[in-house]
């Protein structure tokens, strides 16, 4: 079979042009700004600007009250990751062994997907309101005094039940999906050799999930770190005062509420360096270890 | 059919000379709601005034977004005429000398007379530069002031408080008694910081609280706050006083609930009070003071925001700006604006128009804000100016926040304020060089 070929060198690169272009002007351009503009501190209307070298940097480091923000940034996209993922797992099992009503069922776990971060973010100010809201009412009949806004655990605890709740759904559709493609030969041979559930479940289907998996954990990982701004904004507010936020959140707040253009850029870069290292991880290290079917 | 169209020629042709003649100018702004309504009255009948200019208000957000807005336009060089910018942003903007034109000058050029004791005391100097020079316009100027729940206070037997002896000593307790929380606050940097520091006269920062020079320091690590705050968190666990977050409105509510007797808000929350249909009669009162720290207390900064004129605009816009600032300080709209909103007027003319109408008999509460900024001054009255203000706010309100969680104490947290501070006036002070 003759290869499929351009006889000119040139047509392949015009083809890639406007792929090239759009992605130089929206995502290297500003990212080089970005770079540029953490070795300055500038005047926000960009009349004086000192180079600073790495100052951006170390004082960022520096700062208690950033590696704190770094800290909680950890520990919140640890606990959404976690809990997004296996109650979305259980779910999918769950509504993977539904005959009856399935469709309707699935459906209705789907819908909370369509529901933008801010207005997620809204819900949850609602339920959690200080005065009225259901679930303070309801964490009050447990004997847990909950403030949002006012005490900081508490605050994160909303930020955590909100962001998994508005994930779960994305999850679902990704396991069901995932469990609906492995082989019913494959089950089949299992339940001979099995008669256990859990024990075909930890044996068989999850090892064959893995791939959906890994996919998803690094999705929801993203998701932890940068989709969660709508929610955490509408819950704090817009002023975080004493309440937990991300470092996403932070480069918002020192760059767009407190025009820091220097500060804010160096956290921004920081962040870059972090993602890039998620997508190394992500290719290099597990990829490798995950069988595909 | 042909003359129909001649008509309309006509008429097109004449539209078309009369917004020649107009000159546009745009004015963005941060006032939402019925506050925003009252700004597009002012705009409406500046136009229906003359036909020569015609402004534009455009609502940007908040006070923080419109700032941002605005820094953003004047970099693309696409910048409004007007730009209405807060007290904590005043330092930025003020600092980057060639983004504004000083309204002083402005209004000089144009031919507009100009004189600063026109304005009323509290507000002369906030937005003017260290000699004096007023570069921003004080347009919705607002001071804190202590609203009370009258009922609450009677059934309690008790006055509003002057002093804050007497508010922890007498009207908390009897307010307790009958069953209320005494007392909420809705910023602390703004109440229990900044007007601290000018009800007391006592020194915010160097240089003058910051005006000389940008190699500032804040002295807000002192004994008398640090008392301040330690008797704040004593009242919260007393069940004196509370505190419902860092948000405005959530400290406010309460007290429109009657839950809370006593609420510190803005002068300029008079006009949305008066406007909601509350369950009991409120009143207002100065912002109390600490007598062992002073037996003269001074009058307090005012908060709010103020106007700029944005360079980069032709002679002809800019004179419209300066027609529209000279109508927008004229006696008549400075009143129509206080009564509705319950900012502060901000000329002597205008208080006097307002108390010769008998709008204070109307309304008392009305005149508390104007007669605290019109107290005695001090030293430390003038105003305060300090770059990157918003985040040294943020970090007030961060450790506040924990000194009422319990999470830190108040000798570490204004040790912290003072050196996270002191950090940001240092690298604020880089961004002008």
């Amino acid at each position: 079979m003759k290869r499929a070929g351009f006889s000119t060198k040139w047509m392949p690169i015009m083809l890639l042009m406007p792929q090239l272009v759009i992605i130089a002007i929206f995502f290297y351009w500003p990212a080089w700004h970005a770079i540029q503009s953490s070795f300055y501190l500038q005047d926000p209307f960009g009349f004086g600007s000192t180079f600073v070298g790495l100052e951006n940097y170390t004082d960022l480091l520096g700062n208690s009250e950033y590696r704190r923000v770094a800290l909680f940034t950890l520990v919140f996209t640890v606990l959404v990751t976690f809990f997004s993922l296996a109650i979305a797992l259980l779910l999918a099992v769950k509504a993977d062994n539904v005959l009856r009503g399935a469709r309707t069922y699935r459906t209705l776990l789907m819908w909370v997907y369509a529901v933008a971060p801010p207005v997620a973010g809204f819900i949850g100010l609602i339920m959690f309101d200080q005065s009225w809201g259901p679930l303070t009412r309801l964490a009050g009949f447990f004997g847990w005094d909950f403030v949002l806004g006012v005490n900081f655990n508490d605050t994160a605890a909303a930020m955590v039940l909100v962001s998994v709740w508005k994930q779960i759904p994305v999850n679902f559709i990704f396991f069901l999906s995932g469990l609906q493609s492995i082989p019913r030969s494959v089950r089949e041979a299992a339940l001979i050799d099995n008669g256990s559930a859990t024990g075909r479940f930890w044996d068989v289907t999850f090892p064959l999930l893995a791939p959906t998996g890994f996919f998803l954990l690094i999705i929801n990982i993203t998701y932890a770190l940068f989709d969660t701004f709508g929610i955490v904004d509408t819950l704090v507010k817009g002023e975080p005062g004493n309440n937990p936020m991300t470092l996403v959140y932070k480069v918002y707040v020192d760059g767009f509420r407190g025009n820091d253009l220097g500060g804010s850029s160096a956290q921004s870069v920081i962040l870059m360096v972090l993602v890039l290292a998620l997508t190394v991880f992500q290719f290099r290290l597990i990829d490798r270890r995950i069988h595909y079917t | 059919m042909k003359r129909i169209a001649f008509t309309t020629a006509a008429t097109l042709a004449f539209a078309a000379n009369a917004a020649f003649a107009e000159t546009e100018i745009t004015w963005w702004h941060a006032m939402g709601g019925a506050l925003g309504d009252t700004v597009n009255q002012i705009a409406s009948d500046f136009n229906a005034s003359q036909d020569e200019y015609k402004i534009t208000p455009v609502f940007k957000g908040t006070y923080e977004e419109t700032l941002t807005a605005g820094i953003a336009a004047f970099r693309a060089g696409e910048q409004p005429n007007v730009m209405q910018v807060f007290d904590a942003g005043a330092a930025t903007v003020i600092g980057a000398k060639g983004a504004t034109i000083p309204v002083q000058d402005l209004l000089a050029d144009n031919g507009v007379d100009f004189d600063i004791n026109d304005y009323i005391a509290g507000v002369r100097y906030f937005y003017a530069d260290s000699d004096g020079k007023m570069i921003g316009m004080p347009f919705n100027s607002s001071t804190p002031i202590m609203y009370f729940n009258v009922q609450a206070l009677e059934k309690a037997g008790v006055s509003a408080p002057k002093t804050w002896e007497e508010f922890q000593t007498v009207t908390a307790p009897a307010l307790k008694e009958a069953g209320y929380t005494a007392l909420s606050q809705s910023h602390l940097p703004w109440i229990f910081t900044e007007n601290f520091h000018s009800r007391h006269n006592l020194p915010f920062a160097t240089n003058n609280n910051g005006y000389d020079g940008t190699d500032t320091q804040i002295l807000v690590n002192n004994d008398a706050i640090k008392a301040h705050f330690s008797a704040v968190k004593d009242w919260k666990d007393n069940g004196y006083f509370e505190w419902f977050g860092t948000g405005w409105g959530d400290n406010q509510t309460p007290f429109e609930e009657g839950k809370v007797a006593m609420w510190l808000g803005s002068s300029g929350s008079f006009g949305g009070l008066s406007k909601k249909d509350l369950p009991f009669d409120f009143s207002a009162t100065m912002l109390p003071y600490w007598e062992g720290v002073t037996k003269e207390p001074t009058q307090t900064f005012i908060g709010g925001a103020s106007l700029f004129a944005m360079a980069g605009h032709d002679a002809e816009e800019n004179k419209a700006t300066a027609a529209f600032f000279d109508f927008l300080t004229s006696a008549e709209v400075q009143y129509f604006w206080h009564k509705e909103t319950g900012y502060v007027p901000i000329t002597e003319a205008a208080y006097e128009m307002a108390k010769a109408d008998g709008h204070y008999d109307r309304a008392p509460a009305a005149e508390v804000g104007i007669q605290q900024l019109s107290l005695p001054g001090g030293d430390n009255t003038k105003g305060y100016r300090m770059g990157f203000y918003v985040q040294i706010r943020d970090v007030m309100n961060r450790e506040y926040g924990r000194i009422l969680t319990g999470e830190t104490s108040v000798e570490d947290a204004f040790k912290t304020i003072e050196d996270e501070a002191n950090n940001l006036l240092a690298r604020f002070a880089k961004t002008q060089g």
